[in-house]
């Protein structure tokens, strides 16, 4: 009921405010007209402006790029600390799995505040790439664990076998363990990729104007420019986006799963 | 071989910690680089058999140096006897005092530490019923209200919130005489409404491992349904829900994006008077403030781990 009231309420209020007039002061203007010559009711004016202006689908595809290049580098650097774990001895693996949460436990903005200090002295501050070093750093657990509880399953009989028949590291990994991953993979990809699309303080601390992203601009219309319809409207986008990448997401995992 | 560059590696990294702190930061930088070329050359050279375990080292060395040198830095620059946070001075407690007698701060600490109660005891309340009756009743509906607000970006529900109780909320209830605005509340109802489903998601991996016939076994004894919960569900699943009250004490104490855009311009928590603090001016203050904070987080889940060692395992 709780949720009802403000989860799914407030979620469709939001559907209906994308298709409004921005009042007069910010905020929303009024249903029905108050004053003559006032606009009030709907419209599909915000949507309008969004498609007819290469711009904002810019920011969206630049926004899909940020995701895609940090979920990369995630999965590059996470895939070595899980195959690790997998295959330590069974008395380490907790351990070295608290070991990766435990940085998670400072203050997200602590986390994006040390790479301020971390790349200022190198003059790489406010530059596209401070922005992945920071989503890279807040998201990277995301991605190792559930790499690592998919890795843990593996039966190591498997690559022995493999080896047995004559593959070689690198044919062992690319023919065995990797397709076997992919599960884990794709549901890391999308716990990294998801929160990195809707971001906005990462982009807004570490990089420039130019790296502004989604979170960005619905951030600026709703505090900076008050334009809340605009904002609904791009926080719908957003949405479709999310369960769009979600869905595509779980179909891979699955159909992998059934070829399997 | 194989030892002797992995030696390398980690000699690399310890360079790489000093350069923040010399005053040579560049040129230590490029030799840590140097040191890191030259141990995956060694590694190369090392016998071809070796190679996959070296590579695992090698990388997870750098990935686990990657998640703390930052921290580190943060902690050791709070001690810092300098106005920048570029090079190391000197020592001095300064930055911590002088955080201690900042009245804003101390006032956003309170709000942070009102706040987190109040929205842990709601959200574990609401939680655990909703983890009872996922398990009880398998419902449709349920587990997507549950699950949506934990999964969605937290920009979206905070917009949404704030556009409700700005425009649908505080018109409402003006009508009725009650002024009503942004500030504590709204934090609260909106901390509660994504600390639920941790609760929850907590609650109900406790549920499913539990034998069913232990409640049927309490009402053949003839306890009626509120003494089954009491007596019997409840005390099996505290630890589930002390773990899940714990998880929505930290998270809400933690929560930066959705208490941005429902707190309004009075209230401020912690983490606000941070993100404030590091865009108007960056002072080692803030690195004492999130030092501070880590040694608490850090406590909140050494507790949880000894209160519910099966569940911090259960969870990752």
């Amino acid at each position: 009921m709780f949720l009802v009231v403000f989860f799914l309420l407030p979620a469709l209020i939001v559907v209906v405010a994308s298709l409004r007039y921005p009042g007069e002061f910010g905020g929303l203007a009024p249903l029905v007209s108050a004053r003559p010559g006032e606009e009030a009711g709907l419209t599909l004016e915000t949507y309008r402006v969004f498609f007819s202006d290469w711009v904002y689908l810019e920011i969206f595809a630049k926004s899909f790029g940020v995701a895609v290049l940090t979920t990369l580098v995630c999965l590059l650097m996470a895939y070595p600390v899980a195959a690790l774990i997998a295959r330590s001895p069974k008395r380490y693996r907790d351990m070295m799995v608290l070991l990766v949460v435990l940085p998670f436990a400072s203050n997200f903005l602590v986390r994006v505040y040390a790479w301020m200090i971390m790349l200022g002295p190198f003059e790489l501050l406010f530059s596209r790439f401070a922005v992945i070093c920071g989503m890279v750093y807040v998201h990277l657990p995301f991605m190792i664990l559930p790499l690592y509880t998919n890795l843990e399953k593996h039966d190591p009989a498997l690559l022995d076998a493999a080896q047995d028949l004559g593959a070689n590291a690198w044919q062992r990994f690319w023919r065995v363990t990797f397709p076997l991953s992919l599960p884990g993979v794709f549901s890391g990809s999308a716990l990294v990729f998801i929160p990195v699309l809707g971001m906005f303080a990462i982009p807004e601390i570490l990089g420039g104007k130019d790296d502004w992203i989604v979170g960005n601009m619905i951030k600026e219309s709703f505090l900076g420019t008050r334009d809340w319809p605009f904002g609904s409207m791009l926080s719908l986008m957003l949405t479709l986006a999310v369960l769009a990448v979600a869905a595509a997401a779980s179909w891979l995992a699955g159909r992998r799963m059934s070829r399997a | 071989m194989r030892k002797l560059a992995l030696g390398i590696e980690a000699l690399a990294i310890a360079v790489l910690f000093g350069s923040f702190l010399a005053s040579g930061g560049k040129l230590l930088a490029g030799a840590a680089a140097a040191l890191l070329v030259l141990a995956g050359v060694l590694g190369l050279a090392g016998k071809r058999r070796e190679m996959p375990g070296f590579w695992l080292w090698f990388a997870s060395l750098l990935a686990y140096a990657f998640l703390y040198i930052p921290l580190v830095i943060v902690v050791i620059f709070s001690f810092n006897d300098s106005k920048l946070n570029a090079e190391w001075v000197g020592f001095t407690t300064a930055w911590y005092r002088k955080l201690f007698s900042d009245e804003d701060m101390l006032r956003a600490a309170l709000n942070s530490l009102s706040i987190a109660c109040g929205a842990a005891a709601i959200a574990t309340v609401l939680g655990t019923m909703a983890g009872l009756s996922m398990h009880r009743f398998k419902p449709k509906l349920l587990p997507f209200l549950v699950f949506t607000p934990v999964a969605m970006p937290e920009i979206l529900l905070g917009v949404s919130l704030l556009i409700f109780f700005l425009n649908t909320v505080s018109p409402a209830l003006g009508a009725m005489g009650i002024d009503f605005g942004l500030g504590l509340t709204t934090v609260v109802i909106a901390h509660v409404t994504f600390c639920i489903g941790f609760v929850a998601i907590i609650v109900r991996a406790r549920l499913a491992g539990m034998d069913e016939s232990i409640f049927e076994a309490a009402r053949d004894l003839g306890a009626t349904p509120w003494q089954t919960f009491r007596l019997v569900t409840l005390p099996l699943i505290m630890p589930g829900v002390i773990a899940g009250a714990l998880m929505a004490f930290t998270l809400s104490i933690d929560d930066f994006v959705i208490t941005f855009f429902t707190s309004g311009v009075g209230t401020k928590t912690l983490p606000l008077e941070i993100y404030t603090m590091i865009k108007v001016a960056v002072t080692p203050e803030v690195n004492a403030v999130s030092a501070l904070l880590m040694a608490l987080t850090l406590g909140m889940i050494m507790i949880a781990a000894k209160l519910a060692p099966d569940l911090m395992r259960a969870k990752t």
